[in-house]
């Protein structure tokens, strides 16, 4: 059973995920898979978000970034970080200011990786990850050696003044 | 050296910290080995044959005398009273209790190391030049460069599961002391006509099953774009690398595949889209670091020290040593030394506490407290005064430190094998003996000369059997160890991947090839001028196939 976080708290999923075939309930938020989006995309009379596969390009999303309320990017293993870097374009490059999910194996050492790539929303199926989110675990530290998509203006160190590329989270 | 601030040891505290809370889980039963097993991984610690082992990062090969004496601290009180250097310019040891490893990281901390990023697919320990900064034919000392990168790459949320492990490497010099063209990312310290310093870029090199010699892929970057280039870089790989066979996986095979003018392309619209950004590094910044690295305070001595001639004349034993093990230096009087760590029949980069003691005392009255590790795994005194040459000599005489082999047949590099890695297929240690051995005579390892034996124990080419003169492959073949030998690789500038003479030798046949092959050298060559690997490349294979494998066999 997958538990949906938002800012580490455990939130109800409105979202009904649709594979290529089933059909769409009028009206509801509904998460589309890449190729059936495309395909049409205006299909959703609610909000669309989109699953992006880990083997799948997101350059098909570009041109409709602003009719797209959900970007779901996938780990299909913890060690596969190509989602890492789609959230970095999609932030940073083509501004994307909508909620961008983590789902697949998502687990409490990369929760703060995420975060700091742009993720604003994780679906957790490993219970280890799940029980260490609901206790408050925090997973990272906050000293970082390099800027990266922060959702939150981050306070810059007081070394930043010979070293610009610190960051250091507000806690 | 790079001296930690409070930011750096707050953040390296507080990853000592969440990993001792880490293996307190782990120890307990919370955490499976399935889910610690990326932990570790990215804390430097491997689950080997025997034990886990534990891999301490070396930033570019330097560390001071506390550092260490720390590792001799290290290998005393949690291992087995020594340590192993790695061909990443690191320190590994190999019988740590997992229970032990976090007070080793908060022992290393309270002297500015830590174990992070020495595993896993991310990027691993920036390397250098192990005469960087010293070296005579340098245009400057690359190393506040890898400093910037090391910090840069240290836990980079986007590059930590990358599809496999990158590795790079920077130079100053137009003579390539780092196998900087067999690394993912190679940086070649150069300066434009207009006299400013930027940097050379390759990529795509790389050892393991598919040797593959790195591609200039930039002339001259400026040293602004340093970083937001490297991160182009590892971004287009990120995405795009392949995952379907972790064989394939490294940047190498994507630049490759893509080919170089494509890949160039990718990389460079990246780039211009990031480069004017936050990664930008200012003038000021760099001196910041680069202020880290300032030469120390050399005295004005005389081109020749009359002591080091007097000695030299003196005793042979010494004029022998001078001639493999002291290198030319920048500053007149000066001189940088290989302690080589491959006396008659050990094994190469094994360390005892007692030697690393040694060394660092050397390295703080001798060196300005400075040493190195090289990726040819030997130590470097990289700054010591002509004069004291010869007492530096007596002590390292005294602790068993004074091999006068660099360079020579038995400096051998050799991965560590069956005799401890997981993923060995036959060992290598044993095979570096019986070589050292049978070489052990010094009078005939000069007149071999140059020559560079290189031991993997498996494809994954640890070993760097790819860029030996002479390249040692252990395989394993229905169960019995075998040796293939490559011809002809080289990790300097004219960097080039051996090549494969002919079916393997078995365990007790493999040094009888070896002295086969340099038999055949000492035949063809020219003159005693004339290295292994000119004569190789004049000659061919050929001559050495014949020698190796005689005509009755062919038939």
């Amino acid at each position: 059973m997958s538990t949906l976080f938002k800012d580490r708290k455990p939130v109800d999923d409105t979202w009904v995920h649709l594979d290529g075939e089933q059909p769409i309930p009028q009206g509801a938020d509904v998460i589309l898979p890449l190729a059936r989006y495309i395909d049409d995309p205006k299909q959703v009379s609610g909000r669309v978000g989109v699953f992006v596969e880990a083997g799948e390009q997101i350059e098909a999303l570009r041109d409709h970034m602003d009719a797209i309320d959900l970007i779901a990017l996938d780990f299909p293993t913890y060690a596969d970080g190509r989602a890492f870097s789609k959230a970095r374009l999609l932030r940073d490059e083509w501004a994307y200011a909508g909620e961008i999910r983590a789902v697949g194996d998502v687990r409490i050492d990369q929760v703060l990786f995420m975060e700091r790539c742009g993720f604003t929303s994780l679906l957790v199926s490993h219970q280890p990850t799940i029980d260490s989110l609901l206790a408050g675990q925090d997973p990272g530290i906050s000293f970082y050696y390099q800027p990266a998509a922060e959702n939150a203006p981050v306070p810059m160190a007081a070394e930043q003044t010979a070293r610009p590329w610190l960051r250091r989270r507000s806690v | 050296m790079y001296r930690y601030d409070e930011f750096d040891r707050g953040f390296v505290k507080a990853r000592v910290d969440q990993f001792r809370e880490q293996v307190e889980r782990r120890v307990s039963g919370e955490l499976s080995e399935d889910n610690f097993k990326p932990i570790r991984l990215q804390n430097g610690v491997y689950l080997q044959l025997h034990a886990y082992m534990l891999r301490i990062a070396v930033p570019y090969g330097t560390l001071n005398s506390t550092q260490m004496r720390m590792l001799a601290h290290i290998a005393r009180k949690y291992d087995r009273g020594y340590g192993h250097l790695t061909t990443r310019q690191n320190i590994q040891f190999n019988w740590p209790k997992l229970s032990d490893i976090p007070d080793i990281l908060e022992d290393l901390a309270s002297v500015e190391m830590h174990a992070i990023q020495t595993s896993g697919n991310c990027i691993r320990n920036v390397t250098a030049d192990h005469f960087a900064g010293a070296a005579a034919d340098e245009v400057a000392d690359p190393r506040h460069y890898a400093e910037i990168l090391r910090q840069w790459s240290t836990v980079h949320p986007e590059f930590l599961y990358l599809p496999r492990k990158f590795k790079i490497a920077v130079i100053a010099s137009p003579n390539d002391r780092a196998a900087m063209q067999f690394h993912d990312i190679g940086l070649e310290v150069r300066k434009n006509d207009a006299g400013e310093l930027g940097l050379r870029v390759f990529v795509g090199g790389g050892l393991g099953r598919t040797p593959m010699v790195a591609k200039e892929i930039r002339s001259f970057l400026q040293e602004a774009d340093l970083l937001s280039y490297c991160e182009a870089i590892l971004r287009v790989y990120n995405l795009s690398g392949r995952r379907d066979n972790k064989y394939k996986a490294r940047i190498k095979i994507l630049v490759h595949e893509t080919g170089l003018e494509d890949f160039k392309a990718q990389v460079e619209a990246e780039f211009q889209r990031i480069k004017d950004g936050v990664l930008q590094l200012p003038r000021e910044s760099v001196e910041a670091i680069e202020a880290y690295f300032a030469p120390p305070a050399f005295e004005t001595l005389p081109a020749v020290s009359e002591t080091l001639s007097d000695a030299v004349s003196k005793n042979a034993a010494f004029n022998r040593w001078t001639r493999q093990n002291v290198h030319p230096h920048r500053k007149d009087g000066y001189a940088s030394l290989t302690i080589a760590l491959k006396g008659t029949g050990e094994a190469p980069g094994d360390v005892t506490a007692e030697q690393m003691e040694v060394i660092a005392d050397l390295a703080q009255r001798y060196s300005f407290d400075e040493l190195r590790f090289s990726h040819e795994q030997n130590a470097i005194l990289p700054h010591v005064k002509q004069d004291d040459l010869p007492a530096i000599y007596d002590v390292l005489v005294e602790h068993g430190l004074a091999a006068p082999n660099a360079g020579l047949i038995t400096d051998i590099i050799a991965c560590p094998g069956l005799d401890y890695c997981a993923l060995a297929t036959a060992r290598s240690i044993p095979v570096a003996q019986s070589i050292s051995e049978r070489f052990a005579d010094m009078d005939r390892q000069e007149d071999i000369g140059a020559l560079k034996v290189k031991i993997s124990g498996c494809i994954n080419a640890c070993g760097h059997h790819h860029a030996g003169h002479i390249g040692i492959l252990g395989l394993d073949k229905r169960g019995e160890e075998t040796y293939q030998v490559t011809l002809g690789g080289s990790g300097d500038e004219q960097a080039a991947v051996g090549e494969i003479v002919g079916r393997g030798f078995a365990a007790d046949e493999i040094t009888d090839a070896v002295e086969t092959i340099v038999n055949i050298y000492l035949e063809q060559r020219v003159s005693a001028e004339e290295t292994f690997l000119e004569t190789y490349r004049r000659v061919g294979a050929a001559p050495f196939k014949e020698g190796l494998y005689p005509v009755q066999e062919a038939a």
